[in-house]
């Protein structure tokens, strides 16, 4: 178990330094550095400054080395806009990006997996029918259409639930989180589902195909031929299996879903990261870029990490080798 | 044959799936019986629709197949016509199945443990404790050296051998009165095949189970069954005691498939072969099965499905059956 | 052996010859249709009136897309043509001979007509991006399958990390290093695709590859490029289509939502996704259809598509064959 983990770090580490370069590339090497980081309005004496702080006439790997340790040191650069550091920025907003993204993918899968298995159990039922159809309704509707189109019947025709904004906040562990104050949710709630909605279809298709397939496999007959009931069958037996997947495939639409959630976020006026970020790439505040996407990836790596322990915790077949006898 | 010593008898059985491309009649009007603590082999090539004969027995047949046609008398009752939930309470209990792949019939995420428990605690009502002593018990008395550390172990963490004596460790839990075992040793390798026949013997003969053993191997029904009853695509051809069938066969396919063996042929001679191939079970032809591949056939098997003809404690299904209490093979 | 007389033939099948299979006596075979595979395959395809209904969606989708300049009543993009006194019409408002059947924006464009434009664009994109990826997914997965070894693994590193990036972040930092334009969204989309079809492509290959008849190619020696184009990559191609279907409907959304954005194509080559965004602002006062049309569009597009895409799926999936 700990070679698995070390193993894993070390791979997350040269997944970090991989991206690093390409940030590095991306920012460093094409065009000019020193506009990337300073003020487009900033005078000759301060870009000269800047010039010989950043070590531009030093060789590239120098300069590589300065800007890595830079990033280590959680130097990012000062935000044009704002005049304060991005990555103290970027941090700031992260909260709010992450309550939305947990709460959408938490409705996905408490909502789609329980309707998937159903269908996929019933496959001929009208009800399964109906849900296999809806699904394939929500996988074709654009999230940001769909956000509006709510807005619009929700808010503005019935006025039942707020447009945009964050709610109240209270403090968990010393980071703000909204679910838990009533105004808090009535402003989730819109959001999350709209940002929710594609992740919600694809749960049930793959809840729905896994128990499909699982219905047809000899262990699910030789557990029936037991003399199981159908729901023990389903519970017990078939649910496991079905998990490896679908936890496989939440991890990478967890890291979708904060993706997705920039066109939420400018759409509800939600003050996460996304927002920061598209309004960045509009005025190319470029350490605001850089820090967001240095934090989305370290992010997705540990969400990956986390994936790869579960699906080892839920797979014996991975965890333990071959005893045999 | 005695009434009430039989456990399972099944009268004129047909279960056809339903598909696309047409009615595949899998069994096509199938009846034999099984005494009290009796082994009866199922012998077929693959294809005959021997498995779907087992399933049927179980009500575990998958759509698009069904069980169109019969009675299955089990201890007296007709579960032909039992609803799931009856037949739930059947299964496990009072008829158990062993399955022919042992890799895929445990579930690979689930310990042995659970999987042996929950066999037990879903017709019984006891606490797990004990459960958990009665399926160490099972364990040991399937072979299984040292069953407690093996509880907690995977499926995955057995060989092929170990496994299949789980599974019959598990449909032997509940002391059912008839085990249908399908295939059990067709997946491992010959010295295991010796281990695990020996094991069954042993157990039938002290328990008084009764025990349907389908294969396709006469060799392996050779030495362990009663009885025997040869399918072919979707019928029974024949059915009787083994040593007779086997002996002085009747039926020509069932000579053809003695022939077959290959330690029956003589050194340097061409080993025998049934000509043809068989038949798909689809589009199903009124007429007899085998006429196709048999030395023997007319018009008369062109047309009409053979009638039984009974002879000494034997059922051919044959309109030329050799006579005279058999060939000699 | 004589085959002159019919009967003579049934006669001989049945008396000397016993050992020749006899055909089943199902008369009814005359009349089934011709069991061509394809035949087989269409004949399943119809089977969901769903699927066959969202083909022929797609299909007339398509269709307007290739020929809206001939069919829109008006060229919105053409300044010329535009009079701000019809701006924020409602639907089926008429202003001389022209009838605004969806309605007209804050400058006065016909819904109608721009919805065809953008159609026009939002699949353009879409498909060409997605033509590339096959490309592209197609040539890296069928060498690291034929050539096998180290570089296939190379390749399939390469691939599983692209692959355990979310397509949108992926497409996300493409624009954000690159700048915006057609050319870099097409850029952005092939990159998040690509992979997909390299992983599939490949995982046919390498089945297909220990085949015998890729075997004898090479016996032949024939030259690698033209057995892995020529023997090996039809037989690849089925599993390609239903990762084409699925893709082609990500790669629509993908690419209306970065043009919502703002980050996506350039006003000058307005998609769908731009129009939904202009007409946000007039959603708050009630009118609705500014942004509910392109949606609308939107979503009938990408519906057809996975009708279709899903029930190809089903059809040849050869885990769920019985």
């Amino acid at each position: 178990m700990t070679e698995f983990i070390i193993r894993r770090l070390t791979q997350s580490i040269g997944v970090l330094l991989i991206m690093s370069i390409l940030v590095f590339v991306g920012v460093f090497a094409i065009g000019d550095p020193v506009e990337v980081l300073i003020n487009p309005d900033a005078t000759q004496a301060e870009v000269e400054q800047m010039t010989e702080d950043l070590g531009l006439d030093k060789p590239v790997w120098e300069q590589y080395f300065i800007f890595l340790t830079n990033v280590v040191k959680g130097n990012l650069g000062n935000s044009f806009v704002f005049n304060e550091p991005a990555l103290k920025l970027i941090l700031s907003h992260a909260p709010a990006t992450l309550e939305l993204a947990f709460i959408s993918m938490l409705f996905a899968i408490i909502i789609g997996v329980p309707l998937g298995m159903y269908a996929g159990f019933k496959p001929d039922s009208l009800v399964s029918k109906s849900i296999m159809g809806g699904s394939i309704f929500g996988f074709s509707l654009p999230p940001f259409w769909v956000a509006l189109m709510i807005i619009f019947v929700f808010s503005v025709k019935l006025g039942w639930l707020p447009a945009s904004g964050r709610g109240e906040t209270v403090d968990l562990f010393g980071i703000p989180v909204s679910f838990l104050t009533w105004d808090g949710l009535t402003h989730l709630i819109l959001p999350a589902f709209s940002l929710g909605l594609l992740r919600l279809s694809l749960m049930i298709r793959l809840a729905r195909a896994g128990t499909y397939e699982n219905l047809m496999m000899d262990y699910v007959k030789f557990a029936r031929a037991k003399g199981l009931s159908d729901m023990r069958v389903i519970m017990g037996h078939i649910l496991k299996n079905i998990m490896i997947p679908i936890v496989t495939i939440s991890g990478l639409e967890l890291g979708n879903t904060i993706a997705f959630a920039v066109i939420t976020e400018t759409i509800y006026a939600w003050p996460g990261m996304g927002k920061l970020v598209i309004d960045a790439i509009g005025v190319l505040d470029r350490p605001v870029i850089v820090a967001y996407l240095m934090l989305v990836v370290v992010m997705f790596i540990f969400i990956n990490f986390v994936v790869d322990l579960l699906y080892s915790v839920l797979d014996p077949r991975v965890r333990l080798g071959d005893l045999k006898s | 044959m005695n009434k009430s010593q039989q456990v399972l008898e099944v009268k004129n059985l047909k279960t056809h799936f339903f598909t696309r491309a047409g009615v595949v009649k899998a069994v096509n009007d199938i009846s034999f019986s099984v005494d009290k603590g009796e082994v009866l082999g199922l012998v077929g090539e693959s294809g005959s629709g021997k498995s779907v004969m087992g399933f049927s027995i179980l009500g575990l047949v998958d759509p698009p197949g069904r069980v169109v046609g019969g009675e299955i008398i089990f201890n007296g009752e007709n579960i032909a016509q039992f609803s799931d939930k009856q037949m739930q309470q059947l299964r496990g209990k009072r008829i158990a199945m062993i399955f022919q792949d042992p890799m895929m019939t445990l579930n690979p995420v689930l310990r042995i443990d659970t999987q042996m428990i929950e066999a037990i605690r879903t017709h019984e009502n006891i606490d797990k404790r004990t459960a958990y002593e009665r399926a160490c018990e099972g364990l040991a008395l399937v072979g299984i050296p040292s069953p407690q550390e093996r509880m907690s172990a995977y499926p995955h963490q057995f060989s092929g051998g170990m496994r299949q004596r789980v599974a019959i460790a598990i449909a032997m839990l509940n002391k059912p009165d008839l085990i249908i075992a399908d295939e059990p040793t067709t997946a491992l390798d010959v010295t295991i095949q010796a281990q695990i026949l020996h094991q069954m013997q042993k157990i039938c003969r002290e328990s008084g189970m009764s025990l349907i053993w389908i294969t396709h191997d006469l060799s392996v029904v050779a030495g362990l069954a009663k009885k025997i009853s040869v399918m072919y695509s979707g019928r029974i051809v024949e059915n009787g005691p083994i040593d007779d069938v086997l002996d002085r066969p009747c039926h020509p396919y069932t000579h053809g498939l003695i022939q077959s063996v290959p330690s029956r042929n003589r050194r340097g001679k061409k080993l025998y072969q049934i000509s043809g191939t068989t038949p798909s079970l689809l589009n199903i032809s009124p007429g007899c099965a085998f006429r196709s591949r048999c030395e023997r056939q007319d018009q008369r098997c062109l047309t009409s499905p053979p009638g039984t003809s009974m002879m000494n404690g034997r059922q051919v299904y044959c309109w030329h059956p050799y006579e005279d209490e058999g060939a000699k093979v | 052996m004589k085959q002159n007389n019919p009967d003579e033939y049934t006669e001989r099948k049945t008396m000397d010859k016993p050992f020749d299979p006899i055909e089943p006596d199902g008369a009814e075979d005359i009349l089934k249709p011709p069991e061509t595979p394809l035949w087989l395959f269409i004949s399943e395809f119809m089977e969901n009136r769903l699927a066959v209904l969202g083909f022929f969606i797609f299909l007339g989708i398509f269709l307007i897309a290739l020929s809206a300049p001939w069919i829109s009543p008006q060229n919105p993009f053409d300044l010329a043509q535009l009079d701000i006194m019809n701006s924020e019409l409602k639907p089926g408002a008429k202003i001389g001979d022209m009838t605004f059947w969806l309605g007209t924006d804050g400058q006065g464009r016909d819904m109608l007509s721009a919805i065809f434009y953008g159609l026009r664009v939002s699949l353009t994109v879409s498909v060409v991006s997605t033509i590339i990826a096959v490309i592209i997914g197609s040539v890296m997965g069928l060498i690291s399958a034929y050539f096998g070894g180290r570089t296939d693994m190379l390749v399939m590193r390469i691939v599983d990390i692209q692959l355990s990036f979310p397509p949108m972040l992926v497409a996300l930092i493409l624009i954000a290093v690159l700048g915006q334009g057609a050319d870099k969204i097409i850029i952005s989309l092939v990159a998040v695709q690509w992979a997909y079809y390299a992983r599939t492509i490949r995982g046919s290959a390498l089945v297909e590859r220990s085949k015998e008849y890729i075997e004898a190619a090479s016996c032949l020696s024939l030259s690698h490029r033209r057995i892995m184009f020529v023997h090996l990559l039809p037989n690849c191609l089925p599993p390609v289509i239903i990762v084409v279907t699925i893709q082609v409907a990500r790669a629509i959304i993908i690419e209306s939502s970065l043009s919502f954005l703002g980050i996506g194509l350039p006003i000058t080559e307005p998609s769908l996704g731009l129009l939904v965004a202009n007409g946000f602002e007039f959603m708050l006062s009630g009118m609705y259809w500014i942004s509910f049309f392109p949606g609308i569009a939107l979503v009938f597009t990408i519906l057809s598509i996975n009708l279709v895409g899903d029930h190809l799926r089903d059809i040849l999936n050869p885990r769920l064959k019985k």
